[in-house]
């Protein structure tokens, strides 16, 4: 029972990076860029993110740090793939590549690559402390309830609801359309991008400010490439992306209490690591065909 | 009912240069639309008709030259502009966004921020419905409507603008006659109301039947502007610059003998979306020397029946031969090597527009121009310079077959088929969007195959072509042939109801 208590705890947890990251990737695609600066956007933000919050002692302006790193990364993509038209995989890999080695470079320079800093981190937050053992799964950081309680559904009203939101799935569907009906198809998308990308780096700035409290290389590990696959499981749509990313982050949780429970301990604890990472291939194997993906996907637009 | 004398006019394009590269797509032109008349503008394919407009709606910026509204010089740098300056325009091409909702597309772009009202789009359009007669669920998903309602949407959209000039680009070209006629009603009605229309076309009889005024483009040089009611010899021959004659199958030709069909289709039947067929038992033969025209409105099995010609679907049930040989379920390559031409209705998707003409031309045989491994550059050009002089297509071997007009690329895939001298040719929609000289080039080459003792299958949904190159001519509706006749029996009036599926069995 604590263990299903504990488990439960731990994958809205572990979610919380993904979620952030899953939704902002779903807007920058959403509106017809693909974004794989999302790894070192997450990167970045987890390192600026500590680094200011280390410098003030207030992780709360880490948050905002973060947050300005993240509109910056996304207003270069918007830069590079909207007004120079550059090809979107490329633009997005030399991103990561970037702000990745941007990162660690400021790291050693920082802090000289001496002892390990730590900042207090944010605290956890309980609303129902008195439900029982219950209680434990709604012991949680600040971030994830901003997460799942603020930032999903907002982003969906925002994407599905609102005016802005019907101008983004426009220019991303058909630009020509969107720019004959008189919106402006570079702002929405520098828009797009850079909402996308403070996401991106709220979501890496999680780990430094609220899980670890530190920072430390290599940090993201490939989360930023789940989310892009999390979107594509979830059809670019922000409730079945942030189901992917709760599906992922339980069998993550799970697995890691896997290796300690007898029976499981024999098997190499690889296997069981690499378990959350075949289930994603194997979802997306199943349900990435006939997949209708936005209809400007990866093409620039540009007016004769 | 044109405007008060000495007013100015409702739009008016002055000195418009528009150059993209070194080609001059409108030179110098001037053009204007007086409040309630509908001007029209007429030329080929290429004159530089939609460029022009396209400046004026914002979506191109030209080299030179102004707009102005309503006698005022307006500075048109996007769409934006243009519909703030009262004008709204129908592409060629549709703008509209085909996954989401009439609403949603009648909202787009009207308000920034957040708030987003689909109620009241919901509302213009029922109050469109009742004002013009434009009748359309705002709650469809513009992907799922027909060509015809997508076109009432987008004048929906640009009328929920409250634009006063309204530019159509082609608005014809993808209609059936009925259509036609309910886009015309819907014209006069809004003409009452004061609004300006510019109407670009290349068919001669609707400009005449529905335009005030005609003005001519040539080469991206205006020729002109006569009135609406010159008479069609006239109109030909400003466009082209020479007069035009008719192309038809010429009445004496031989009636073809009552030999063996060479194409004949047995039972056929093709699964179609939601497990309905979308060809049922459909039987047919092409003699030699005959054309066999398919008549119906669009969506009714004629894609699909030419998908299976073309070696593209396989059928679910019947058979397909040439002569002695089945083919039912070929490939393409099969198809190709049994002599079976095919001309389908997307000619796009039939080249590779980023490959050179020379290439496309050689794309069905590359293995004629590969001598052990190894692709004979000078044979494909020499090859491709032989086809380019016999069916006269503008275009040099290297050009890319993307930067071609509708006609030329017509022509390049014409080419490929009929320098294999076919047996069978299947054709679909093959002069749809192109202007008077390509059409008249292309049916000419349809009848010349006929005279060498091929057997053509020919789907239009254009009854003129069908009338006048067609022996014999079925109806295909939901997929059933309702009606079968040989051409001279044909009425006009009588393939009208059997297209729109009110035959003989009601
Ligand atoms: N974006 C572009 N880049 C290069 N050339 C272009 C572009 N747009 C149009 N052209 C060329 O300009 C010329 C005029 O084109 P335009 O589309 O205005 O012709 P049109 O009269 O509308 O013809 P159609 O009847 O085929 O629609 C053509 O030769 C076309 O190839
Ligand atoms: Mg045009």
């Amino acid at each position: 029972m604590t263990l299903l208590i504990d488990l439960l705890a731990a994958t809205l947890r572990n979610a919380t990076p993904l979620v952030y990251g899953t939704v902002g990737e779903t807007y920058a695609e959403r509106g017809g860029v693909l974004n794989l600066g999302i790894e070192g956007t997450m990167y970045a933000g987890a390192f600026v993110g500590f680094a200011a919050a280390l410098a003030t002692g207030s992780p709360l302006l880490g948050l905002v740090a973060a947050v300005g790193v993240g509109l910056l990364s996304g207003a270069v993509m918007a830069l590079l793939t909207v007004t120079f038209g550059a090809n979107q995989h490329v633009s997005g890999i030399g991103l990561t590549i970037g702000l990745i080695g941007a990162s660690e470079f400021a790291n050693r320079l920082i802090f000289r690559g001496g002892e390990l800093q730590r900042i207090e981190p944010m605290p956890l937050i309980n609303p129902l402390p008195d439900v029982g053992p219950v209680s434990a799964v709604f012991s949680q950081y600040g971030l994830t309830w901003v997460a799942f309680l603020l930032v999903v559904p907002l982003a969906w009203w925002v994407l599905q609801r609102s005016s802005f939101g019907l101008e983004i799935r426009a220019v991303g569907e058909n630009p020509e359309a969107a720019d004959a009906a008189g919106v402006s198809v570079p702002r929405t998308r520098y828009l797009a991008l850079m909402i996308g990308g403070a996401l991106m780096a709220v979501g890496g700035a999680f780990f430094t400010l609220a899980l670890l409290g530190s920072f430390t290389l290599d940090i993201i590990a490939g989360r930023g490439w789940v989310c892009i696959a999390l979107v594509i499981f979830g059809r670019w749509r922000i409730g079945r992306g942030v189901v992917g990313a709760l599906l992922f982050s339980l069998i993550y949780s799970l697995q890691f209490r896997l290796q300690i429970l007898p029976g499981f301990g024999d098997l190499p604890f690889e296997l069981l690591l690499a378990l959350p990472y075949l289930v994603v291939i194997g979802a997306l194997a199943l349900s990435g065909r006939n997949v209708a993906y936005p209809g400007a996907y990866l093409k620039p637009y540009r007016r004769s | 009912m044109a405007g008060v004398p000495g007013s100015a006019p409702a739009l008016e394009l002055r000195g418009i240069t528009k150059r993209f590269g070194d080609l001059v797509a409108n030179r110098s032109v001037d053009f204007d639309v007086v409040g309630g008349e509908v001007h029209a503008l007429l030329g080929e394919n290429g004159a530089g008709k939609t460029t022009v407009m396209r400046i004026a709606y914002g979506l191109t910026h030209p080299d030179a030259g102004s707009v102005l509204v309503e006698g005022h010089e307006v500075a048109i740098r996007s769409p934006r502009d243009a519909i703030a300056a009262g004008i709204g325009m129908v592409t060629q091409h549709f703008s509209l966004v085909g996954p989401m909702s009439v609403a949603e597309n009648l909202a787009l772009g009207r308000a920034s921020g957040l708030r987003l009202d689909l109620d009241a789009a919901r509302r213009r359009a029922v109050h469109a419905a009742e004002r013009f007669g434009i009748r359309v669920d705002p709650d469809a998903r513009v992907a799922d409507l027909s060509v015809g309602e997508q076109q009432r949407v987008e004048i929906l959209k640009a009328l929920a603008r409250d634009c006063r000039i309204l530019i159509l680009d082609e608005p014809t070209a993808v209609l059936v006659p009925a259509e036609i006629e309910a886009l015309f009603a819907t014209l006069r009605s809004l003409l009452e109301e004061g609004l300006s229309v510019v109407f670009i076309s290349h068919k001669l009889g609707e400009v005449r039947a529905i335009s005030n005024r005609v003005s001519v483009l040539r080469q991206g040089q205006m020729i002109g502007t006569v009135a609406g009611s010159t008479d069609e010899r006239e109109l030909a021959r400003m466009m082209v610059g020479r007069p035009m004659l008719g192309v038809e199958r010429s009445a004496g030709a031989p009636a073809p003998s009552e030999a063996e069909p060479v194409l004949r289709i047995r039972d056929l039947r093709v699964d179609g979306a939601h497990g309905r067929p979308s060809v049922e038992d459909v039987s047919l033969g092409v003699r030699g020397g005959e054309i066999l025209g398919v008549a119906g409105v669009s969506g009714n099995g004629q894609t699909e029946l030419m998908a299976v010609l073309s070696g593209m679907r396989r059928p679910v049930a019947g058979t397909v031969s040439v002569g002695d040989l089945d083919l039912t379920g070929a490939d393409p390559r099969q198809m190709t090597a049994a002599r079976v031409g095919r001309i389908p209705e997307d000619r796009h998707a039939s080249l590779i527009p980023d490959l050179s003409v020379a290439y496309n031309l050689v794309m069905e045989r590359l293995d004629d121009f590969r001598h052990s491994g190894r692709i004979d550059e000078r044979a494909i050009r020499a090859h491709a310079d032989e086809l380019i002089a016999r069916f006269d297509i503008r275009a040099s071997p290297d050009d890319r077959v993307a930067a071609l007009s509708g006609g030329n690329i017509q022509k390049v895939l014409l080419a490929r088929v009929l320098s294999r001298d076919p047996r069978v040719l299947v054709v679909s929609q093959p002069t749809r969007g192109l202007d008077v000289g390509a059409t008249e080039y292309v049916r000419s080459q349809l009848l010349a195959r006929r005279a060498d003792g091929a057997a053509v299958l020919l789907v239009s949904e254009d009854l003129d072509e069908l009338l006048a190159l067609a022996d014999r001519l079925i109806v295909l509706y939901e997929g059933r042939i309702v009606g079968e006749m040989s051409a001279q029996e044909a009425d006009r009036e009588q393939l009208g109801m059997l297209m729109a599926g009110r035959g003989r069995n009601p």
